[in-house]
């Protein structure tokens, strides 16, 4: 039973956001929204803990692919929806689901072609590439016509509900775990603490990374499809450099390659923007102060460090 | 016997500074190799062209039959070169069992997919890479530590550890960049009964960097002495111990004469 665990999970994970769904129209619109914000994050949060934490390539380009898939999705509906307006539910939610995979498909190759060459970097200068490439996609999208420009690109139809967003969550949180808890994905790991030794261990480092950057963009982009199906209207500036430091701080808070954690921070930090919206102006100062105070008390983030490890002996 | 490494005219240039200039030397299979000098010789520079840390900017290495100067560390590991690592690097947030499982990620057979789906294959390779590790662990006295912090060890079992993962690789050659270093003389002659075993258990050819004279006169077959980036001795360590020029190079001219 023990060895059918992580198929388990993955099961009872995608039931509960089945149950989320269809439980939804007890709750009201906020609430949903609200829930559905959530999922966004977590999706989010946890693909960019691969990047960040797991493999310790500080990404600051997280809302550049998160754009990537948003515009491929919403092209590819906008485009495919009349079609399917006659066909009914079963194909609407077909192509939805195709949709947001393309979106996520053209991300992930954003992630390679970046990845490629600029892995080789470290530190400091990886983090000011992504954050490049995050500013090109956006202002590439701001000066493409075609992609509705500065104006943005309306019209999109509101298709995300609970269970898309959540069962996203539930595979990309069941990809990253089952990833990092097998023999390859310790290699992650051992990218993170040690290059040089991991190399001399043979593992090749370079594609280490690359395929934790190209897995990381492709939830980016699927949250990015789910994101633009949920508001409707998408435009260049809500994918700016300040959204993907937002992502980086629920990382961060959450505590750097511990998934709960980060999973936790990213619920958090959506519920404490809802909280705090009366407050406006305040906010920033709220969050800052809350990074402060965190990395006083709790540098390793609020659960770092207290993953469990597979036991040697079985 | 068949030689296994070769070093052809190898060499290696920073800038203007020669760190390691025409160096030549063969091992035989099996061989155990020590390769000495004073700090800055260029011993680890070695290590590091032979394990493609560096690229040579001259001459060739050749192993087992086939030139690796130039190619990736991770390519020269996969053909049988391990190493450790004179300030130890483990991989500190992991586990003693996930250090050596890490190592042995040369041989999976199977990749992402398969961690993904988790199927009979995946787990029958997770079941035989946990047995290997665990029993190469077992062999090195390590099993007790194995889901302890590989950082919460001693300094001894630390380097034990590193021997460990490096042998996890499945190498035909291992390099050993001073492991006495640090330690007291009852584990450096641990450490001697340590690589003794290693050779005769897993048949490995061992190239060693040593400072102390103790520990490479004590088991190296043959030895290499290096002084800024040349070679200027190699014999047993009979004849290095006498060499003149060997004695200039460590305690000085004055010394050689008197």
């Amino acid at each position: 039973m023990k060895r059918y665990l992580p198929h388990t999970l993955l099961a009872a994970g995608l039931a509960g956001a089945a149950i989320l769904h269809f439980v939804s129209p007890q709750l009201d619109d906020y609430a949903v929204n609200i829930l559905v914000l959530a999922g966004i994050n977590v999706i989010l949060a946890a693909s960019l803990n691969l990047v960040n934490g797991h493999t310790g390539q500080f990404s600051l380009g997280h809302a550049g692919f998160m754009a990537a898939g948003a515009y491929a999705s919403s092209i590819a509906t906008l485009a495919l929806a009349p079609l399917v307006a006659q066909a009914g539910q079963p194909a609407q939610h077909a192509l939805f689901l195709a949709a947001l995979l393309f979106g996520g498909l053209f991300a992930s190759l954003c992630g390679l072609l970046v990845g490629i060459p600029s892995l080789r970097l470290r530190g400091d200068y990886l983090a000011i590439v992504t954050l490049g490439f995050g500013e090109i996609i956006r202002v590439v999208i701001q000066n493409t016509n075609a992609l509705g420009g500065a104006r943005g690109l309306e019209g999109i139809p509101a298709w995300t509900n609970l269970f898309w967003t959540w069962g996203t969550a539930v595979v990309c949180i069941y990809t990253i775990a089952c990833l990092v808890n097998s023999t390859y994905g310790r290699g992650f790991i051992a990218v993170r603490d040690d290059e040089i030794a991991a190399e001399s261990m043979g593992i090749n480092t370079t594609k280490y990374k690359v395929i934790a950057f190209v897995i990381g963009a492709f939830f980016a982009g699927m949250a990015g499809g789910l994101y633009a199906h949920l508001i409707t209207f998408i435009a260049p500036e809500g994918f700016n450099f300040l959204k993907s430091v937002d992502v980086v701080v629920m990382v961060i808070l959450g505590g750097m390659g511990s998934t709960p954690g980060v999973v936790a921070a990213a619920i958090l930090l959506t519920l404490l923007n809802e909280l705090l919206r009366d407050f406006e102006q305040y906010r920033m100062i709220v969050f800052a102060l809350l990074l402060i105070l965190l990395m006083i008390l709790r540098p390793q983030g609020l659960l770092g460090n207290f993953h469990k490890r597979p036991k040697a002996k079985p | 016997m068949k030689s296994l490494l070769e070093l052809a005219g190898v060499g290696i240039q920073f800038g203007g500074l020669k760190a390691v200039d025409a160096l030549d030397f063969t091992m035989p299979e099996g061989g155990l190799l020590g390769l000495i000098g004073p700090n800055g010789a260029g011993k680890t520079t070695v290590f590091n062209m032979i394990t493609g840390v560096y690229r040579p900017t001259s001459g060739r290495i050749v192993f087992n039959g086939g030139t690796i100067s130039g190619i990736g560390p991770s390519r020269i590991t996969r053909l049988g070169v391990a190493r450790t690592f004179q300030n130890i690097r483990l991989f500190e947030s992991l586990s003693v069992f996930d250090n050596v499982r890490t190592a042995m990620i040369t041989s999976l057979r199977h990749g992402i997919s398969h961690a993904l789906t988790r199927g009979p294959a995946f787990r029958a390779e997770e079941d035989r890479i946990r047995a290997g590790a665990m029993e190469l662990l077992g062999i090195f006295d390590l099993a007790e530590a194995a889901d302890r912090d590989a950082v919460s060890l001693s300094y001894g079992d630390r380097r034990r550890l590193e021997i460990v993962r490096a042998l996890a690789t499945g190498p035909r050659l291992l390099l050993l960049d001073e492991p006495a270093a640090g330690m007291n003389p009852t584990e450096k002659t641990r450490l001697m009964e340590l690589i003794a075993f290693i050779r005769s258990k897993f048949s490995i050819t061992v190239l060693l960097v040593e400072h102390d004279m103790k520990v490479v006169m004590g088991i190296c077959e043959k030895i290499v002495v290096l002084n800024y980036g040349r070679k200027i001795a190699e014999g047993t360590p009979g004849e290095i111990r006498t060499s003149p020029l060997v004695i200039e190079a460590y305690l000085g001219k004055e010394s050689a004469h008197a």
